[in-house]
Parts: C-alpha cells; structure tokens; sequence
C-alpha cells in the first residue's frame, strides 16, 4: 500500500470517496508519522489522537451513508492560536498556562462542519510574533529541508512554523494558519510549501488569539495550490461574531485551478528589487515573469513608491495593537498566575514570567508609541503612512494591472539560533519585507514554491490580488507550479 | 528619538511588565535599535492624508442590542488560576 501520507487534500478526497481506504486508516497514517518524527521537529505542541479517531470514525459514517462533506476524512493540523474547544490553545505561550477554551473559533467550526478531522494543535512563534519559530515557549521547530551535504537545522519560518514544518513533512495533509505580516507566506516560502493569506475580512478572526487586529488573517498552508483553494474555501465565511467579516459568498476558489491567464496584467514592482538582495532571488523572480509571459499573460513594469516605509510602518502599528490586545492576560481570568504582594505586583509578576523577549519587546515598544506625547509623532504618522502604502496598491490596480508578481522572501530559510539574527530584532524583522505591505493594504498574497537555490533550499513567489480576487492567484499561482513543479524535502527525521 | 533606562522603567509599569535591572538596560539598547528603525517614516510628505481606520471601505456591521449568549458562569471562570463560586479571585483591592 503507498504511504497515505504523501496524498495531496485532493487525491486523499477522491481516494476516500472511492472507499480506497477509511479516513481512520488516514488519520492513522498521519499519527504514526507524527509519533515518529514530532520528537525531532518539534512541529506539533499537543497531539490529539483521541478527538482524530472520534472525528475519522464518524467521518467514516458520513462517507458510507453518502453525505460526505467537502473535507470529509481529511486530517488537519491547527495552529495554536486557534481556539478549540476543550483542547489546548496557548498561541504557544507561556502565560497562557493550560488555557483550554470552552469555545471553538469560526475558522476551525468550518472545517469541522465540512468533515476535517484534526490530529493535533501546531507549534508557533509566542503570540504568532517572530519570523523563525524561535520565540516560541516550546522551543522552535526544525525545518524538515536541509542544504545540500549539511546535517544544520534549519528553521521553517514563521510565525506559522509548526504548520509549514507539519505540511513539508507529511505530518498532516493541509494546516491552518495566520498572517499579521508574513507569517502564512514566509514559513511557505523557506519550507517549499504553498500559503495563502486572503483579503482582510475573508476569514473570520472570531475565536482566534487576537495579535494586531487590523493586520491578522487566517488562512492555509497546503502541498499544492489546489490543496489551498480547498482548504481557504472551508475556511473562510461571513460571520455575524466578527464585525469586520465582509458580507461576501465565498466563491469556488478550487474552480479556478487551470484557467488560462492569458491577457492578464502581471505588475513587476521596482521596490522590490532590494540593494543586497541575492542574485538567486533575482533570478527566480525573472524566471517566474518568463513562465507567466509564456502562459499569455502582459508584463507591466509599475512602481509601488512607498513600499520601503511598509515594514517601519508595521513596527508601530502592530505592535501598538499588540500591546492591547496582550492587556488581557493579567493572571485573572486564564493562564499563568504568579504571586505578588499586592493586585499590580501580581499583574507585573505573571506578564514578566509569562511572556517571552519578543513578546515583551514588542508591548513595550507598543506602549511607548501610545503613550502621551508620542501618539502624533509614532502612531499617527504610521496610519496616514498606511493610506499611501494602501494608494500605491490602488493607483496600480485602477490602472489595469491584475496581479503583482514578486518574491516571497530575501533568502531562503536560515540556521536555528542564527547570531546576525539574534543580535539585532530589526534583521529579523526584515525577513517580511515583501510580504508586510500586503496586510498593510489588506490585500491577498500568495506564496508558491518556484524553484532551489544552489544549497538545494527552496525559494518561493509572491502574488499579490486585488481586494478578494482570491482566484486570480490561485489561477496564476497554479501557472508558475506547473511550470516550476513540486519540491519535496529528503527525509532525514 | 530615542529613550533612557528611566523611560524604559515608566513604559514598563505602563505595560505592567516587572523588569529586572539587567534587562531594562538591554531593553532600552533594543527598543533605541527599533526607534531608530522606525525613524524613517518622518521622511513621508503626510500633509493632507488621513491616517486609516479601516482597510475595507465598509460600515460596521451592527447587530440587534439583544442578549444572544450568557447563562454559563462556570465555563467564564473554567480557566481561571483562583475562583470561588463563580467569581475571579484576585489579591486585596480594598484596605
């Protein structure tokens, strides 16, 4: 029998429907690959095997009496940020101590509902803040690629990092995830993997550990591109509990897969050919404009002039909306709880043992740009700075240009416990220089593995929609895999 | 701009985050790191933009003023570190 892991969401969903095999043997493939490998990449916090074999059983019924839903059988990992109900949810966090939510978030409801079955909840950055996996409480997950000849450990990206890592390694067959500036894309892009983040609104944020409200989407991580209008299609949905969930039908995504793109405008950004940027990615970006050229689609050379100010600009406004969301855990009413000597000593006590050095960075510089007397000069002037990111994006697509091509990362994935990176945040936070200005304007991004570097590391590209035109980069995505083909990392684990 | 150990030490109770002497003085060389970083948005001509409240031109969704949810006081207090009867305990408020 082949090995059921290696199945993509769509072949594992005809399969299942041709009662090839039962989702228990499925979900039974994907637990004995998790047992096996999670002690060595560390991708999953908490393994469910109890809820998988409930939910497979009973996804086993739906299929033999006929009613099998979209993703009826299919195991899935789930990033802990998401709430579930009875299991779990830390956002990998220490002051979240043992936090088991009696509530279950819109985003995972909809894939319970449609027949998904969940093995397990996902390692991440704490708080979903960090681009390697690195800050979170439980330690920081392995990439499963390796260079060429080197036995170093990689990182997978972050801050979905347990979710790619899960994906790359056939440790579950799609996962969710979330995006507040790079953190679906950049994690797909260092692990060879494909990554969505929809249009701000598409996916419902209910349920779901708030970070930077205005910046946070969900979305999924997948083998394919199919995979990923698969799974976005369960996912996403109108939500009376999220007041920004937009009042639109959530389309057919998966319909899109194979339509030609021939005529479409690809936008070439001249900002985002970036000084010190490796002649790889250079390369890979031409490469990625031939294919999309030869498929019939029109280049057009445009520029986004603000797009060096996005990442600075990001530095203040998530961060300011981090430091209010994060007042929540106070020891109060869930989590970590320290002793102190008197309320605001105990408040002081469990966020300074609760929270991680990334985490408290990031309150500290939020709360200073909040504070009286710099509000104008930091907060205010990064929100206007904000409008003209978002007009860049909308001169562009008045102008009749459909996509924007460009690359989803400056480098492929870098060494765990890197010191350039350690010694200084500001290099780290560079790793989302071309993914941030998306969730500044709200726009759709997608990342799809578009080739090796000279390691044999993965590197991937970015496309960049209009306001909930999903399927114009699952369309145009789905071009450049079928012209750059599927990467699969060497088992080592 | 950029801040001093004594800015880092009131920003820190703002946050309600105790920090010990040896990590104010590495938090104030990072948040200068990040400040100086951030620096260059002043760069920006801003004259006549309005900063963004919302990414989607949408209004706010508005909901009948009803109660919808409510009644299940033990799972509000389910994952609380100290209950008694329904209720959050926390340290004296009140001499």
């Amino acid at each position: 029998m082949t090995d059921l892991t290696r199945l993509t969401i769509a072949e594992a969903r005809a399969r299942l429907r041709a009662k090839d095999f039962t989702a228990l043997e499925l979900t039974d493939a994907y637990l004995g690959a998790i047992d096996a490998a999670n002690g060595e990449l560390n991708a999953y916090v908490k393994v469910t095997p109890d809820h998988a074999h409930k939910m497979a059983a009973q996804a086993d019924e739906n299929l033999a009496a006929g009613k099998a839903g979209d993703l009826e059988g299919i195991p899935l990992g789930i990033k802990d940020l998401f709430g579930t109900e009875g299991v779990h949810t830390q956002a990998a966090s220490h002051i979240l101590d043992k936090f088991e939510p009696r509530y279950e978030s819109t985003v995972t409801a909809n894939l319970w509902a449609d027949g998904a079955v969940m093995l397990g909840k996902l390692n991440m950055d704490e708080f979903a803040m960090g681009s390697s996996n690195e800050t979170s409480h439980y330690g920081p997950v392995k990439n499963p690629w390796r260079a060429q000849g080197s036995n170093v450990d990689l990182v997978p990206g972050g801050s979905s990092g347990g979710s790619a890592s899960a994906v790359a390694a056939w440790l579950c067959a799609g996962a969710t995830a979330t995006d507040t500036g790079g953190s679906i894309r950049q994690p797909a892009a260092f692990t060879g993997t494909v990554g969505i983040k929809p249009t701000y609104g598409r996916c419902s944020r209910w349920g779901t550990v708030a970070f930077a409200s205005s910046l946070d989407q969900a979305g999924p991580i997948t083998r394919d591109v199919r995979d990923a209008a698969i799974l976005l299609k369960s996912m996403a949905s109108v939500d009376e509990k999220d007041t920004t969930s937009v009042n639109l039908p959530v389309p057919d995504y998966e319909a899109a897969i194979g339509q030609s793109i021939k005529g479409m405008r690809v936008g070439i950004p001249k900002e985002y050919r970036m000084d010190g940027m490796p002649e790889e990615i250079e390369t890979l970006w031409q490469k990625g404009i031939a294919w999309l050229k030869d498929a019939g689609a029109e280049i057009v050379d445009i520029s986004l002039p603000h797009t060096k100010y996005a990442l600075p600009a990001y530095y203040i406004v998530a961060p300011a909306e981090a430091s209010s969301n994060l007042a929540r855990y106070d020891g109060v009413r869930y989590g970590l709880r320290v002793p102190g000597k008197d309320i605001t000593d105990m408040y002081e006590q469990t966020r300074a043992a609760g929270f991680g050095r990334e985490v408290k960075r990031r309150i500290m510089i939020g709360t200073y740009v909040l504070s009286a007397g710099y509000y104008d000069a930091y907060y205010l002037q990064a929100q206007k700075v904000r409008t003209q990111i978002k007009k860049d994006f909308e001169d562009v697509f008045s102008a009749g240009v459909d996509t924007i091509l460009t690359p989803a990362t400056p480098s492929a994935a870098f060494g765990i416990a890197d010191q350039d990176m350690a010694s200084d945040p500001v290099k780290m936070y560079l790793n989302d220089i071309f993914t941030v200005t998306v969730n500044m304007a709200g726009l759709p991004g997608i990342a799809v593995p578009a080739g090796l570097d000279s390691k044999g590391l993965p590197l991937g590209l970015q496309l960049i929609g209009r306001p909930f035109e999903e399927e114009t980069l699952f369309r145009t995505a789905h071009v450049i895999e079928q012209a750059a083909g599927r990467f699969e990392p060497t088992k080592w684990w | 701009m950029s801040v001093d150990i004594a800015t880092v030490r009131r920003v820190a109770r703002l946050a309600r985050i105790a920090v010990a002497d040896d990590e104010a003085e590495r938090m104030t060389g990072e948040l200068n790191a990040i400040l100086g970083f951030v620096e260059q948005l002043g760069e920006v001509d801003v004259t006549g933009v309005e900063p963004m409240t919302s990414v989607t031109p949408m209004d706010m969704k508005k909901r009948v003023d009803a109660v919808t949810d409510g009644g299940k006081p033990a799972d509000i207090v389910a994952n609380a570190p100290a209950t008694d009867e329904n209720f959050f305990l926390v340290p004296k408020v009140i001499e």
